[in-house]
């Protein structure tokens, strides 16, 4: 991105090599003009007078011309190999000239007119020597205190800019910050293509460097203030107001490493790229969680970076093996990074571009912040500091895990800002308190794009590992620990009582059955005996009738004989 | 050009070095010139060894002379280093710049 499309060439850009300084102003400083770096002391103008000057003979073959009027060159080559620079060797190259201009009022003695020719052939003889393309002059409003007739030195200076200019020398100048104006002897006036400010600020106790493009003609730039760094790594500079949501989005699932948990999530673990949060007051298990999900990241291979503002990565992995976790020699094989530091060592801003340094440089797939509640600052900052670090963190498709120690989800003690509504996912571990124990328990809050389950389960750990065990849940309401086990034995002794009374009742009935069936037996014999009787009755009784008519006959025939 | 022309007169006298730059035959330089000549053959007579440069044609010594405006006279014995620039048109600062200023009077009458 340029300037805008009427303009037909948009104006040349030097790199100044500067991580994010470049992004800002797309491009870095204008060509063959002047630009003006101004700050209050201490805020690193000479460094990124340096890094410009270095950067551009190393990494874009445009050798520079440092003008010192402050430090000896060799105070300013030492002050600078902090940050791994090498001017000596550069000068040896011929990548480089260093001329330190001493003007020193009490040796001096004003007789009558002058300039600053002498000036002007010291830095053209050093721009020949060498075929400079960029010129740096720090801070040159030294001259002022030197030389007493400021209206001699103003427009000398003004012809040193256009000379500059007409040389097609990319320059930067240094100026302190004065009261009121960006310099103290408004050479904002004379150098009017570019100004950066650099400011260091204090806020509880705690500095942040930042830096703002003030103004840059015919040429569009970031107009926020970024945070700056400046380490033994150089400086880098963070643009970090991208409030794209446009991120690519994947369907990747990771697993936790924690079998219970990967259950409990639809998908078998969490979606990468999404940012989880890990909440719960201490003693609770979130960095215990958050190893395991680092410890199956290593396991797999990948990269992970884990920033730690409670612990060290050290006391981490020793804890970590508590639960049977070797995160030690992920650290060794180079597979996990740990970055500690308290987190009142730094401003936010600064936290964050250490981070996205840090990021940058590693290029994990997985970065633990643990935990994010350790962060302190003003509500608004703390917001949209966290808000910047999930979008960086998205942007590349990097796995986040939040721990916190709010179990509401919110940032800090007091704030009500919603952290958990920037998370894809949320695990809530909950310590229950019952009968004189305490027991940890974890909820799926939610997880964005997946089922889920909405039980709660017991947290268990020990040396062999983390186990999650289905919470009791009866009419009681849910158990866990020992009211669980408890409620598991009584429900065992019941289950016991039960199966011996439905045997007794089962042997009562048999008894019962066996009881009346005796009884029938009993009856049949008699009713055999019965019919026994009936038989032997009728059969006598017909005997006797045929012995009766027999008799009538016999009787009959006498008496029909006697007629 | 050298003042070299009198040895004997002040032979107790400390020796002066003295380097004048200027950045060409402009009228500035020509003034700073004519100026110190007067001072050399006056008060410093026979005891300077005086060197004009023209940085313009030895810009390396600009550099190691740590020269920023032009003129600039630079006294380099006796030590310590003082540094005199402009084109000399004030001769009491001159002398003040030289060390030479305590010795009465003279300076007064030379104008």
């Amino acid at each position: 991105m340029t300037s805008e499309p009427s303009i037909p060439k948009s104006l040349a850009k030097a790199p100044t090599g500067i991580s994010g300084f470049d992004d800002v102003t797309f491009g870095g400083l204008p060509v063959g003009r002047p630009s003006l770096i101004c700050g209050s002391a201490g805020c690193g103008k000479t460094l990124f007078a340096a890094t410009f000057l270095v950067n551009g003979a190393i990494q874009y073959g445009e050798p520079g011309v440092f003008m010192s009027f402050e430090e000896r060159a060799e105070d300013l080559a030492a002050n600078v190999a902090s940050l791994g620079y090498d001017l000596d060797g550069l000068v040896a190259d011929g990548k480089l000239a260093i001329d330190h201009v001493r003007v020193e009022r009490s040796e001096i003695e004003e007789t009558g007119e002058y300039d600053l020719e002498g000036l002007f052939i010291r830095l053209g003889y050093a721009v020949d020597t060498i075929g400079a393309k960029r010129v740096v002059l720090d801070t040159i409003e030294t001259l002022f205190s030197g030389l007493t007739d400021a209206s001699i030195l103003r427009a000398e200076l003004r012809r040193l800019f256009g000379w500059l200019k007409d040389r097609g020398l990319t320059t930067v100048i240094t100026g302190e910050r004065g009261d009121g104006a960006l310099t103290r002897q408004g050479l904002e006036e004379y150098v009017s293509d570019c100004v950066i400010l650099l400011d260091n600020r204090v806020e509880d106790q705690v500095t942040t460097r930042r830096l703002r493009v003030v103004k840059y003609r015919g040429s569009a730039h970031g107009t926020n203030e970024y945070p700056f760094l400046i380490d033994e790594d150089g400086i880098s500079v963070l643009p970090v107001t991208s409030a794209d949501l446009d991120y690519d989005v994947s369907n990747d699932v990771v697993a936790t490493g924690i079998e219970g948990l990967d259950a409990m999530l639809g998908s078998g673990g969490f979606f990468r790229g999404s940012s989880v949060l890990i909440s719960g007051v201490a003693g609770t298990g979130k960095t215990t969680v958050s190893s395991y999900i680092v410890d199956a990241t290593c396991a797999r291979g990948e990269r992970v970076m884990s920033f730690v503002f409670e612990e060290s990565g050290a006391q981490i992995c020793r804890n970590a093996s508590s639960v049977g976790l070797d995160l030690k020699h992920h650290v060794e094989s180079g597979l996990l990074r740990f970055e500690a530091a308290r987190p009142t060592l730094y401003g936010l801003e600064t936290h964050l571009a250490r981070m996205h340094r840090d990021i940058e440089q590693f290029r994990p797939s997985l970065v633990v912040i643990d935990p994010i509640s350790a962060l302190h600052g003003p509500a608004t900052e703390l917001q949209s500091t966290i808000l910047r670090m999930v979008d960086m963190l998205k942007g590349r498709g990097i796995t986040a895990v939040f721990t916190s120690l709010r179990t509401d989800g919110g940032f800090d003690e007091r704030g009500d800002l919603g952290l958990s509504s920037l998370m894809d996912a949320w695990i809530k571990l909950l310590g229950v308190e019952a009968n004189g124990e305490r027991t940890r328990t974890l909820y799926v809050i939610k997880a964005r794009g997946m089922s889920h389950s909405n039980q709660v389960r017991e947290f268990q750990m020990s040396a062999a590992g983390v186990k999650l065990v289905e919470a009791y849940v009866g009419p009681a309401g849910v158990l866990t620990g020992t009211a669980r086990v408890v409620q598991e034995a009584q429900e065992q002794a019941e289950f016991l009582r039960r199966g011996q009374e439905s045997e007794r009742r089962k042997r009562d009935v048999i008894r019962r059955r066996q009881a009346i069936e005796l009884q029938i037996a009993e009856l049949r014999a008699s009713l055999e005996v019965a019919e026994e009787e009936e038989a032997i009755l009728l059969s006598e009784d017909e005997i006797r009738e045929t012995l009766l008519a027999t008799e009538r006959r016999a009787i009959t025939q006498r008496r029909s004989a006697a007629e | 050009m050298n003042a070299d022309d009198h040895p004997d007169p002040n032979v107790d006298g400390p020796r002066y070095v003295l380097r004048l730059f200027v950045v060409g035959m402009t009228p500035r330089s020509r003034r700073a010139i004519e100026n110190l000549r007067r001072i050399c053959d006056g008060p410093l007579a026979g005891c300077v060894d005086l060197e004009t440069v023209d940085i313009h044609q030895q810009p390396h010594l600009a550099e190691l002379y740590q020269v920023v405006a032009a003129p600039t006279l630079l006294r380099l014995e006796p030590l310590p280093h003082r540094r005199l620039i402009g084109d000399l048109s004030d001769e009491a600062r001159v002398l003040r710049g030289l060390g030479l200023a305590p010795v009465s009077g003279r300076v007064n009458d030379d104008r």
